[in-house]
């Protein structure tokens, strides 16, 4: 039984690159605290203000706030971060693992690798939100979160700074869900709360 | 994405026909890694793969090449070479022999970086580098020195930012696309394979690196792996992580102080 009570109730995964950063702060300063809930963030970024992101998240947001360590324990209740310059990985439902293999879209951490990672690990208890950015990193994951019965938001694209990446997603017809910025943290509660 | 049945086949076909040992690699990353290989060599199905790899001996060393990561950087971390360079090899100028282990080194970068920086203290005149690693075509380029000329952009800058002051160009001639680094360092690097999960401690060092190759074990072969490192460092030697590796947890980690705090590097105190 025990087992159940640490694994997570859902896990929002979001992934931004260009012009993210305003909006990834503003759903962490207004997500309310959902203890079964994690939260975990990558974001394309310069590998030089490293620990700045870490820091600006936890000054807005109510959860403890951490960039991931290899192996590092799943906790709900939390918010993870990629680290720069790794590929972020589910390992199971238990920890984290991380990996420097080739970038993925030129980037490294890639959005589509941690996304289609939590989408094997959680299935239907995942949802994938995609934001503002200027390259093709994200769909492929979101399609595998919406393939393995998750549930997939993007920002409106006239909401994004750069209106590519989430306008790549909607071409697919993956994407369950377009909102505003301001709607993004009303969704997940949505989502949590509408969970078996 | 490949099966976990399907991965345990793998796993158990490689060790039996070739005691390569990926059982406890971590699963995330490995199977990442079989799904690229069936696609860079246009596998149509696992069973294709398993047909090759049983058939065709010669197969195997291009599957475990492409199964591991061998992706690395000349003065990566620039800092943790800055504290390297600051910190420890001031501290290793009394000892009249330093012996420093590149565990994992894929093809060498680091081990290099290394060099340059032990000459530029001084020191590499009495200095010997053992660069090793699983995979022996990575290692092949070690002895060779030759690293593309389109990275040394790159390394050059990481070469500053880790506190160098030289040209970084003197380091090497450049020929075509390739940087040949000179001579006098790989005199004094001693190249072999050595797989961490089945063989043993075979000296014993002043400094071990090994960064970014534990990431890919899981924590029961992670602390296998540590306490080799263990009883291959000298009392007050060094041992050196990956940027997002830990010691923390591990069985040695009593024995050991992290020197400073933001950097992976720890000290064996008893
Ligand atoms: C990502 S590279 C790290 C290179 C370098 N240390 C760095 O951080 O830039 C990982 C290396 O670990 C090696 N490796 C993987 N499993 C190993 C094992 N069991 N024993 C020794 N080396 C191994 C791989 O062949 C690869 O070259």
């Amino acid at each position: 039984m025990e087992k159940d009570e640490i694994s997570p109730g859902a896990v929002v995964v979001i992934g931004g690159s260009a012009g993210s950063l305003e909006v990834i702060l503003q759903i962490a300063n207004r997500l309310p605290l959902l203890p079964t809930v994690v939260i975990i963030i990558v974001i394309h970024r310069k590998i030089d203000n490293d620990s700045i992101l870490e820091d600006l998240i936890a000054h807005r947001s109510q959860y403890p706030v951490k960039e991931v360590e290899d192996k590092d324990p799943i906790i709900p209740g939390n918010i993870y971060i990629a680290p720069p310059d790794y590929h972020l990985l589910i390992e199971n439902k238990e920890c984290f693992s991380l990996d420097t293999a080739e970038k993925v879209h030129f980037c490294r951490p890639s959005i589509d690798v941690t996304f289609e990672s939590v989408a094997e690990t959680f299935t239907n208890r995942v949802i994938g939100i995609l934001l503002s950015g200027a390259n093709f990193d994200g769909t492929e994951g979101l399609a595998r979160i919406k393939e393995l019965g998750g549930y997939t938001l993007v920002q409106t694209p006239q909401s994004a700074e750069i209106d590519i990446m989430p306008r790549q997603a909607i071409n697919r017809n993956i994407v369950d869900k377009i909102v505003d910025p301001e709607e993004i943290t009303a969704a997940i509660v949505q989502f949590v709360n509408g969970l078996p | 994405m490949i099966k976990d049945e399907d991965l345990d086949i793998l796993v158990a076909v490689l060790f039996e026909k070739y005691g390569y040992d990926f059982g406890n690699y971590a699963k995330a990353s490995l199977k990442r890694r079989v799904n690229r290989l069936m696609v860079i060599d246009r596998l149509p199905s696992f069973a294709e793969l398993l047909y090759r790899i049983k058939s065709d001996a010669s197969y195997t060393n291009h599957v475990v090449q492409e199964l591991t990561v061998n992706v690395t950087e000349m003065f990566r971390d620039p800092q943790l070479f800055k504290t390297i360079r600051d910190e420890i090899l001031p501290g290793l100028a009394t000892h009249p022999f330093i012996r420093i282990w590149h565990a994992g080194c894929s093809t060498g970068e680091e081990v290099y970086s290394m060099a340059i920086m032990l000459e530029e203290a001084n020191l590499l005149h009495k200095s010997l580098l053992y660069a090793t690693d699983l995979n022996p075509t990575v290692i092949e380029n070690i002895k060779r020195g030759i690293f593309p000329l389109s990275q040394m952009k790159q390394y050059s800058e990481n070469y500053i930012a880790a506190g160098g002051k030289k040209d970084f160009s003197d380091y090497y001639t450049a020929k075509y696309e390739w940087a040949k680094f000179h001579d006098r360092f790989k005199e004094k690097m001693v190249v072999a394979t050595h797989n961490l999960v089945s063989d043993r401690s075979f000296n014993e060092f002043q400094i071990i690196l090994c960064r970014n190759v534990l990431i890919y074990f899981d924590k029961i072969l992670q602390d296998k792996v540590l306490t080799l490192f263990d009883n291959s460092l000298e009392k007050l030697g060094f041992l050196i992580l990956g940027s997002k590796e830990n010691l923390r947890f591990s069985s040695i980690a009593s024995q050991y102080t992290q020197l400073a705090h933001k950097e992976k590097i720890w000290r064996k105190m008893k």
